[in-house]
């Protein structure tokens, strides 16, 4: 465990070092300011499309972290041949592979809790600019606290979206592996057609594949619910919980089969 | 950096300044004659492309919806097309079928008659109901859909049928029944649209929706004010025989003190007896119907 924690501190520190990293953050941050720009350009709903445009962006840059440094995690080793005195250290490869994740989701969660803040700050700022009467008329306070389930839940979404990264690292290229990962977010969006393909295909062989990839694939939209948190709609606890085990069981399986593969390749 | 190459970064940024003065000085780009085009018209399809900003992709067609009908309105072409108007109101509450400005505004959008906006109320209707299928709580929907059929469709027995509606709702106000009495009673009456506007101006929760009501309420005085010069025309034909050429034969005969001017301040036109409102004006058109109290 202390080992993993190592490796991950040292991740995290490498990407604070990360110039990619600081202008990913900079860029959520000036979007998040933009955003009060764009809501100059509309008749009302400014507030809305603000917080539209906000959890969009935290969950969109944290996307492409989790996506672009995820893949390079293990690769930056192999490539820089760093590998071999790393493993060559009372290390597990398992260990390395853990460490490696959890630095990242330590990046990611300071990335997330920037963004979160500056966009509180923001809409804090905002709410002070508007009449009482048009306060009234939102559907929920700007700065409602009800939107940070959703931000938790981005969060678990981006924690998923690292543990694919690094589950296809281990035995591709970066750039396929960048290719897979976006893939398998691109169909995680498309489950619910999964689920219901009997409905449009006539072949039952067809509609029972489908509905076993229903299961198997991870179901990123089931972590979008932005839209619930900007109308300040119930969301049951139940379901949070639900998407939440979901969310560590597939992390977990995806990094035990990650350190499988890895602890078997072959770096010669 | 040296000083040579700090001075060779101010003097091509002076030169992309410059070029871009010269840029404004010609007027911009030659103009395009590429009409405005939406590529994909399926909500089905946008929703499933948005995988998860339907409700970031909802506000950038709210406002290209805003855009659409403001440039529109705007533009000097007399062919005004708002053709794309009901198709992304249409994309936007499919992608966020919460979106409520958009079917409050987007129905007075629709409705509005030429050269203001399309004079589709029937799309206004149906925008409006697709809004209630979403949310059949939403009293102020059945509300709007009341609203289209009084004001511009003037099918009050219509309007007074869905206030009766939007009565019964959970959490509509107590004069929505009233409302729906009198407007069954006295609809066309100029009196009672007076008193349906004001009821909005007092309770609109939106900047936008309390000044569209305050310029209907202006639309009403200058029916009134219409009303009255008529009268003042018609009584200059009777004493002279003849009409009058322009305001200053009413001024001559004592039946003005001035050229009257409407309630947003441009001046009334005076064409062969019959008076209107200047084409600048901006509560122009004005509605149709809605007699005066006698």
């Amino acid at each position: 465990m202390r080992l993993i924690g190592h490796v991950a501190v040292n991740v995290f520190k490498e990407s604070v070092r990360d110039k990619i990293l600081y202008n990913l953050v900079a860029f959520a941050v000036l979007l998040i300011a933009v955003s009060y720009l764009l809501g100059q350009l509309t008749a009302g709903q400014d507030i809305k499309i603000i917080k539209d445009l906000g959890l969009a962006a935290i969950a969109s840059f944290g996307r492409l972290i989790a996506v672009f440094i995820g893949i390079g995690l293990v690769w930056k080793e192999i490539e820089r041949r760093s590998i071999y005195s790393l493993l060559s250290k009372p290390i597990r490869r398992h260990e390395f592979l853990l460490g490696k994740y959890a630095g990242l989701a330590l990046t990611l969660f300071v990335n997330v809790a920037v963004m979160t803040a500056a966009f509180y700050t923001l809409l804090a700022y905002l709410n002070t600019q508007f009449p009482e009467a048009v306060r009234a008329s939102w559907p929920a306070p700007a700065t409602d606290p009800g939107m940070l389930r959703a931000i938790a839940l981005i969060f678990l979404e981006l924690l998923l979206i690292t543990a694919v990264a690094l589950f296809f690292s281990t035995f591709s290229s970066p750039f396929l592996s960048a290719a897979l990962t976006c893939g398998l977010w691109v169909i995680g969006h498309f489950n619910s057609d999964l689920q219901s393909f009997e409905t449009v295909v006539d072949s039952p062989a067809a509609a029972y594949l489908a509905r076993a990839l229903y299961y198997v694939l991870p179901n990123f939209a089931a972590f979008d619910i932005k839209a619930q948190a900007v109308y300040a709609l119930p969301v049951p606890g139940f379901y949070m919980v639900v998407t939440s085990a979901y969310a560590f069981v597939y992390i977990a399986l995806l990094l035990t089969t990650a350190a499988v593969i890895f602890s078997k390749r072959d770096f010669k | 950096m040296s000083a040579p190459v700090v001075a060779l970064v101010i003097v091509l940024m002076g030169g992309v300044v410059g070029l871009q003065a010269l840029h404004e000085c010609g007027g911009g780009p030659p103009a395009s004659t590429t009409a405005n085009i939406l590529y994909v018209r399926s909500p089905e399809a946008v929703k499933r492309l948005a995988l998860s900003y339907e409700s970031l992709l909802a506000d950038v067609y709210w406002i290209r919806a805003v855009q659409h009908y403001g440039m529109t309105k705007l533009s000097t072409d007399p062919a005004k097309g708002y053709d794309l108007l009901y198709p992304l109101l249409d994309l936007t509450t499919s992608l966020d079928p919460r979106f409520n400005v958009a079917y409050s505004f987007g129905s007075i959008f629709l409705a509005e008659p030429p050269p203001g906006g399309p004079g589709r109320a029937d799309l206004a209707v149906a925008l409006l109901e697709k809004g209630l299928q979403a949310q059949p709580e939403r009293w102020e929907l059945a509300q709007s859909i009341g609203f289209v059929h009084y004001w511009w469709r003037q099918d009050y027995g219509e309007a007074a049928a869905w206030f009766a509606r939007a009565a019964v709702f959970p959490g509509a106000p107590d004069w929505m029944g009233p409302l729906a009495a009198t407007t069954l009673a006295e609809g066309g009456n100029r009196e009672s649209s007076r008193q349906l506007w004001q009821q909005v101006a007092r309770d609109a929760e939106d900047e936008w929706y309390r000044n569209e009501a305050g310029r209907r309420l202006l639309q009403l005085d200058a029916m009134d004010q219409r009303d009255v010069l008529q009268q003042a025309v018609s009584a200059f034909q009777q004493r002279e025989g003849r009409l009058p050429s322009g305001w200053d034969d009413l001024r001559g005969a004592g039946y003005l003190q001035g050229i009257p001017v409407d309630p947003a301040g441009a001046p009334y036109r005076l064409d062969s007896g019959i008076v209107g409102l200047d084409a600048a004006s901006p509560l122009g058109p004005l509605p149709r119907g809605l007699a005066p109290v006698l």
